[in-house]
């Protein structure tokens, strides 16, 4: 084994390599005796390091020689070693004197080093966490980053990274645990609102008191201990979590019959009255307020009051709006009743059966109606708030927003008529008159500009590895195997050919020679027509998706040889639908299709109903067994002449039906979060999915197209 | 020569089965009417538990036949076989059923090729006959003979749907994930596992159901929970039990694992 090197031998290197800084009175011995406490190796690691950082200046080699024990004691040698080139850099940038002080200050690197180490990022666990709220709640609840974590009952916002722990392990714990905390508020209606006067009861509680913020912080503690109570039944396992990380923190409140006044929000029906009640009561007695736990985030009093109110307001006047379409729809189609708005009567009733189930009942004039989903869920939401329908919700008002949008340009489409060279037309689905809108649609196919199509080479280089799993597992597909029987040659014999032939060889005819069974491929007798939303709202990140995905696709199908076309899809009001050929059945996967893949750009908006309808046309007339149209969409139909709401979704559902009467199978791959409301509506239960991550986009719909179709 | 004979069919211990909701009176009216059964819902919900218990029920055998890409026809309907220099005809598990009078359940259906499906057609209509082509026969079902298959609308594969000119002569039963009370009281029974466990199990199995269509093909079935119930009644850690006997089978995605995986720590 190999010795250390003692004081006097290291003295006389540091001699040799800092003379240049070293005097009568900065001598060498105070380092050299030092550096003989630390190991061989880390004893030669050093003197490496001051030669080299001598030579580009001998004080920060003093500096350094100076530190390196602290360095050692503090941190590892890949960690010393980066410590060094951090400071030399920047010594080379700003000079000499910050650059011993980075030197100097070893035990701040070290305890910024271990921080950043162990801190968790949002963006590393947003995935999870999207997933995790989601089989918790059942709902989708949107997750945003902010500077705090704190909720307005709509989104949950976390912090960007989490580094209160030194193990990540932990952290991530924590952006769980806060955001269950913050989710158990949105649920027990930590945040519910008075009816009366549409803000959260909590808000003006707290802002009775003296000292609000006294009062808030009380209320955070109190409604802390209730949450907890609740989430104790469901949640035992994270409960304890919880209590694990906020083991260090003292968050228990100690006074005097404390328990029997606790009493009301230990009960499994305790609401966020009770705690303010218990507020009231703690607020004069002279109480040490617990510090709040590392998992409960802020409660912001005045952004929760404006967004409550903004939701309030907004959800008052659709409901109220959709009561109105309601009601005119119920009074037929063709009366206009606009001037007897008001004079409706309307109640509202929530009926529980014996299962538990409640279903919404409205009666309007006396009869009772079914909620459309749409409106249930306004409905729920207002319930959610108000825990009831106030009274004046229910009185219809506005003037049913489509209706005003659709007369705006009701002028006979028969008009412009054979006008234009290559227009097509199509009706349109009116869910209020259950009728179709004759020619109401008008339809131009459009060649995309073209643009570089290196741009799809630098897409097949940025997922070259993943281009290669894609191949190799359609590769698999194509080879499905079928037992082919009765064939002269193969890998087995056909014992039922066999027998069959026995009768022959006994009576001593000639026997068939074909006894084999052979595995032959399967004929993939299939077509498919990919239409991509081009809608503005495609911009950026999406259409840069979109992109990826297609050229991974197409990749996939060449491999696959299935039968296949590419359209884009956007347009702007009835009378510009828009559908822009990226690739036809006819046409192969060549440079131009590539330059055109290369040139989609978000356009206008998204007027579904039309496109399929057009798109089912093409395919029904390509001869194929199974035929499938596939939806790349970011949202719900939409355009701008109130081509939106209930009345896009109905006409959309309205082609998809038409569609599938034709023999087409319709998919739709969405990245809208929202989608879950109403494409099961429009495509059925089974025919969408959700992909929550723009990202990982490109990846899932080669591989969707794969399950889809075996 | 190997042979099955019916009694090996018959089901001589009462399974273990909680009905949903009126399923066994309307299977009960369908086999007295002579009406073919579909059963319609996710796997591991109970639906050959089902079939089992009416087997009991109706003291009859129960041929259950499992379809893959690969069954065909003659699979079912039976074939020649040589024996001693003699071709000898054998009858496949349709047609064994069909001459005794049992349930024959085709499991799964769509998986199989689609000749299959057109065999069961006369069966499945008021002629109740299965014609045997290679042997001339004409087999006719007894009124205990009782045609039923089941099918799985969750899977999205276009090329796996049921053709309506199938699907129109049966009797649909819809099955489901039982209800929060019930599924608890399966685990129960099923597993022997305590009413707690049995309750925190069952709000885990409708957590991952939520997440189906959002990363999930199906959430966690009946049967899966019954095997999380078992290992822990064994005494294995709970967490460990889920992750290896629901977590684990549900994906591979390790996003999703990882949520999943969570999800049952905050549980338990």
């Amino acid at each position: 084994m190999r010795r250390q090197l003692r004081a006097v031998q290291i003295e006389e290197k540091l001699d040799e390599l800092l003379g240049a800084v070293l005097s009568s009175r900065r001598t060498a011995s105070g380092l050299a005796r030092k550096l003989s406490g630390l190991e061989k190796e880390q004893q030669e690691f050093a003197l490496h390091w001051a030669g080299v950082i001598s030579r580009s200046n001998s004080e920060m080699a003093y500096q350094f020689v100076d530190h390196v024990c602290d360095g050692f004691r503090l941190m590892d040698v890949d960690d010393v070693t980066k410590w060094i080139i951090e400071a030399m850099d920047v010594y080379d940038r700003q000079g000499l004197y910050p650059g011993s002080a980075s030197l100097r200050e070893v035990e701040t690197y070290a305890a910024k080093l271990s921080q950043k180490r162990h801190s968790v990022p949002f963006e590393d666990v947003v995935g999870i966490l999207n997933k995790y709220v989601k089989g918790v709640s059942g709902r989708d609840l949107d997750i945003q980053s902010d500077a705090q974590a704190w909720t307005d009952t709509e989104t949950i916002y976390l912090p960007t990274s989490f580094k209160w722990f030194d193990s990540e392990q932990l952290n991530f714990q924590l952006y769980k645990a806060t955001g269950t905390f913050l989710l158990a508020q949105t649920r027990y209606g930590t945040f519910r609102v008075d009816p009366n006067t549409g803000v959260p009861f909590v808000c003006v509680a707290i802002a009775q008191y003296r000292d609000p913020t006294r009062a808030l912080r009380i209320f955070e503690s109190v409604e802390h201990m209730r949450l907890l109570s609740l989430m104790q039944a469901e949640l035992p396992g994270l409960v304890r979590q919880m209590g694990e990380l906020s083991a260090s923190a003292d968050s228990s409140l100690e006074i005097d019959g404390l328990s029997e006044l606790l009493e009301p929000i230990r009960r499994p029906d305790s609401d966020v009255m009770d705690s303010i009640r218990i507020l009231n009561e703690l607020y004069h007695r002279n109480i040490n307020v617990p510090a709040s736990a590392c998992y409960q985030g802020i409660v912001d009093l005045e952004k929760i009051r404006h967004v409550t109110r903004k939701r309030v307001d907004r959800e008052k006047e659709k409901f109220r709006s959709d009561l109105t379409m309601l009601a005119e729809s119920l009074a037929g189609p063709d009366e206009n009743n606009e001037g007897e708005q008001g004079k409706v009567s309307v109640t509202f009733a929530v009926d529980e059966d014996d299962a538990g189930e409640s279903e919404m009942m409205l009666m309007l004039d006396g009869q009772p109606v079914v909620l459309p989903e749409d409106m249930a869920q306004t409905a729920n939401s207002i319930i959610q708030d108000f825990g009831e329908i106030p009274q004046e919700y229910l009185v219809p008002a506005g003037d049913g927003q489509y209706r005003k949008d659709l007369q705006a340009d009701e002028e006979p489409p028969e008009e412009k008529k054979n006008k234009t060279e290559g227009m097509f037309y199509y009706d349109e689905w009116d869910f209020r008159r259950r009728h179709y809108r004759k020619n109401w649609c008008e339809l131009r196919e459009l060649d995309i500009h073209p643009s570089n199509e290196q741009v799809v080479e630098a897409i097949l280089n940025k997922y070259s590895h993943l281009v290669r799993d894609i191949r190799k597992s359609f590769e698999a597909l194509r080879g499905d195997n079928k037992m082919l029987r009765r064939q002269t040659h193969g890998d087995d014999i056909d014992i039922d050919a066999i027998v069959e032939s026995y009768p022959d060889i006994h009576e001593g005819n000639e026997m068939t020679d074909r006894l084999f069974i052979k595995s032959g491929r399967l004929e993939r007798n299939l077509a498919v027509v990919f239409m991509v939303d081009l809608s503005g709202s495609t911009k950026g990140w999406i259409n840069d998706a979109e992109r990826e995905s297609l050229v991974l696709l197409s990749e996939a199908l060449q491999t696959l040889g299935d039968r296949y076309a590419i359209y884009g899809f956007s347009g702007m009001t009835r009378k510009r639908c828009e559908l822009y050929r990226i690739k036809t059945f006819e046409e192969s996967y060549d440079s131009t299709v590539k330059a055109r893949i290369a040139g989609i750009k978000p356009q206008d908006y998204t007027r579904m109903g039309v496109i399929i309808r057009h798109l089912t046309r093409k395919l029904i007339e390509v001869d194929a067994r199974t035929r499938v149209l596939i939806t790349i969409s970011d949202g719900k139909p939409d355009d701008y002449d109130g081509y939106r709401g209930e009345y896009g979704i109905e006409d959309t559902r309205q082609a998809l039906m038409e569609a599938k009467h034709a023999g087409i199978h319709p998919y739709c791959i969405t990245i809208d979060s929202q989608a879950h409301d109403y494409l099961p509506h429009m495509y059925g239960h089974v025919n969408y999915t959700v992909v929550s991550d723009v990202r990982g986009l490109p990846l899932k719909v080669s591989d969707i197209y794969r399950k889809l179709t075996t | 020569m190997y042979r099955i004979e019916s009694e090996d069919y018959s089901i001589r211990v009462e399974p273990y089965y909680a009905p949903q909701g009126s399923e066994i009176e309307l299977f009960l009216s369908a086999h007295r009417n002579g009406i073919p059964v579909l059963l319609k819902g996710p796997t591991g919900c109970g639906k050959t538990r089902f079939m089992e218990y009416m087997a009991w029920k109706l003291n009859l055998p129960l041929v259950t036949v499992a379809c893959h890409d690969d069954l065909t026809a003659s699979d079912l309907v039976g074939r020649y076989l040589i024996v001693g220099g003699e071709t000898q005809w054998v009858d496949g598990p349709l047609a064994r059923a069909v001459r005794v009078g049992g349930i024959c359940y085709l499991d799964e259906i769509v998986e199989a090729r689609k000749d299959t499906t057109v065999v069961i057609h006369p069966l499945a209509d008021n002629r109740r006959a299965l014609p045997v082509e290679k042997t001339g026969e004409l087999l006719h079902a007894p009124d205990s003979f009782n045609l039923t298959i089941s099918y799985n609308p969750g899977y999205q594969s276009v090329l796996k749907d049921l053709k309506q000119s199938t699907r129109q002569r049966f009797l649909s039963l819809e099955f489901d994930y039982p209800e929060n009370e019930l599924e608890q009281s399966i685990l129960m029974h099923e597993a022997k596992v305590d009413r707690e466990t049995a309750s925190t199990l069952v709000r885990f199995g409708v957590m991952t159901r939520n997440l189906k269509g959002s990363g999930l093909e199906e959430g966690a079935s009946t049967r899966l929970l019954v095997h999380a119930a078992k290992l822990i009644v064994f005494g294995i850690a709970p967490l460990d039990a889920c992750n290896a006997s629901i977590t684990q089978t549900l994906t591979d995605d390790p996003e999703i694992l990882t949520a999943i995986r969570e999800m049952a720590s905050s549980l338990f």
